[in-house]
């Protein structure tokens, strides 16, 4: 119940877009937000309540590429993930590099190995592939074939 | 612009000879801005642990470091162990533990010895890394290995630690706790290491937060986090210990923060043997029958800050996804501040500062001629450049 409370409490505070939260274990929440809606979601996390972007997770799914952005409440020692989901054909988010630094290489890294497009990003070279892998060849995702 | 030269760093790096490339754009000896390079040696270990069973996965993870090899076993079964719903019994708390403990007071010195030889202080270094050994010896005793010590399962550790183990455990702790102060006191009272590490590669608080810096690194900038204490697992709830932090942000602050930290490892060991001892029959593992369906994140306080590990399960006994996040990862991003406005000599110490750790994150460091390309310095020249500096030093106090 606690831990209900706490979540519905963080997701009260989200601006409009947030579509749905869950507490998947003790100190370990995902909240569901649409993908345009990003920005403003992160922001929140990041500015208002001071919580620490840990790293995000992206992976490929039935549904289309999924993202999870994984923050930490280090004061009650939560991680809150804001799940995104974009679709098979258009996998396209806006990039979070330009709010913090901390994102500026897990964005370079998940268009890489995944083919994700992350609008704005300020320094959209390449971070691990420069001159070694084949253009338009993602590794991660699910046709991939070594 | 115009007159700015490219100092290249690596692909072997002058500190820890792995690979990974730094461009240090200077104007003439100072460092104005800085960019990497990296995958050159990529593994692509979040892949291969999508064809390994769970129990095949620790020894994957283990070997992402050669190093802190017990961290990422340590933050997968948190992972694991949250997905599952098990939880591990009191002894194998202690054991992972004192086995991720040992894991930072050796890799505290190893660092500390780095440190000491890039300054061209060779003593701290033979010091430091002739007193890392007795830890390296006790893995040994415990584990079979002084490295990859494959203690990890799910619901538990492999191996008990028993009689005789717990008893030179003890002698080993009291007789390094005499060692730290010797080297505390050689490092924190010498005018030159001050001269050398003090304002130098500073970073503020709001540097750490912005690039998500973890573990000493942020600590040493007065960002009070520590996993072990924020989000316990293992025994770190059942012991007293305290998180270290100091304000500077310097390197100074940052070889304050290791050395002082290694008196906390020391006081948790000994507690955990404590605990070992007032219960010698307790189990060491719990039988996980089953990894259910489902999405798991782990963490654990490696001792160059955070790991964390995301696992997506399908009730199969592989990971669909297996998603890691070294601390090096975030930390040696931290570069573009603490090098940016530093001398060519500074920037070397600067860099080793973070500990980073290229096996962990896989990128490397040159200087090159901005209009030619054409290359200045290598690794070791740098190296030479650094010791050159603490040499003036010493002779201007002299």
């Amino acid at each position: 119940m606690e831990q209900q409370s706490y979540i519905e409490n963080i997701q009260q505070q989200l601006p409009e877009g947030a579509t749905g939260s869950q507490v998947v274990r003790k100190n370990r929440y995902v909240i569901d937000i649409r993908t345009e809606s990003l920005l403003q979601m992160a922001s929140h996390l990041y500015h208002n309540l001071r919580f620490r972007f840990i790293i995000a997770s992206a992976f490929e799914s039935k549904q289309g590429f999924e993202i999870l952005y994984h923050f930490s409440d280090d004061e009650a020692g939560s991680i809150i993930s804001l799940h995104v989901i974009m679709p098979h054909d258009k996998p396209e988010v806006d990039s979070l590099a330009n709010m913090f630094s901390g994102a500026n290489w897990i964005e370079r890294e998940m268009r890489e190995i995944l083919g994700i497009t992350f609008r704005n990003h300020p320094e959209p070279e390449k971070l691990l592939s420069e001159g070694n892998w084949a253009e338009g060849v993602y590794p991660y995702r699910k046709n991939y074939k070594s | 612009m115009a007159n700015q030269k490219i100092i290249p760093v690596g692909p072997y790096h002058p500190l820890q000879e792995e690979p990974e490339l730094f461009k240090l754009y200077c104007e003439g000896e100072t460092v104005r801005d800085i960019k990497w390079e990296t995958g050159y040696n990529h593994r692509g270990i979040e892949k291969l642990s999508e064809s390994k069973t769970f129990e095949q996965v620790f020894f994957l993870v283990e070997r992402i470091c050669g190093i802190c090899s017990t961290s990422h076993p340590f933050a997968f079964a948190n992972c694991m162990e949250e997905i599952a719903q098990v939880e591990p019994p009191d002894r194998a708390k202690y054991i992972r533990s004192i086995v991720g403990e040992l894991e930072r007071l050796h890799s505290h010195y190893l660092w500390l010895g780095l440190a000491g030889h890039f300054l061209g202080y060779n003593t701290v270094w033979m010091w430091a890394w002739k007193y890392r050994e007795p830890i390296l010896d006790l893995f040994e005793i415990i584990s079979g290995n002084r490295n990859s010590y494959a203690m990890f399962k799910i619901g538990g550790v492999r191996r008990d630690v028993t009689g005789d183990q717990i008893a030179l455990a003890r002698k080993t702790m009291s007789d390094l706790k005499k060692k730290n102060d010797l080297l505390t006191g050689a490092v924190m009272d010498d005018p030159v290491i001050h001269a050398r590490t003090k304002g130098v590669g500073v970073l503020t608080r709001e540097d750490v937060m912005d690039y998500a810096a973890v573990g000493p690194t942020a600590r040493a900038s007065g960002w009070d986090i520590d996993v072990r204490r924020d989000d316990p697992y293992a025994a770190y709830d059942m012991v007293e210990w305290k998180v270290i932090t100091a304000p500077e942000g310097d390197v100074f602050a940052k070889a304050q923060v290791r050395l002082l930290e290694n008196y906390e490892s020391i006081k948790i060991i000994e507690q955990c043997l404590d605990g070992l001892e007032k219960e010698p029959e307790g189990d060491t593992e719990v039988k996980v029958r089953e990894i259910p369906e489902g999405i798991g994140t782990g963490r654990a306080e490696a001792p160059r800050g955070e790991v964390f590990h995301f696992v997506k399960t399908d009730g199969s006994n592989s990971p669909v996804r297996h998603k890691i996040r070294a601390p090096s990862y975030v930390n040696i991003a931290t570069f573009r501040k603490s090098c940016v406005g530093q001398t060519i000599s500074d920037a070397t110490i600067s860099l080793a500062a973070v500990d980073p750790c290229y096996c962990c994150t896989e990128r490397m460091a040159f200087a090159y001629d901005w209009h030619t390309g054409r290359k200045i310095y290598d690794g070791n020249q740098l190296v030479e450049l650094s010791k050159q500096k603490t040499q003036q030093i010493i002779k201007n106090n002299a």
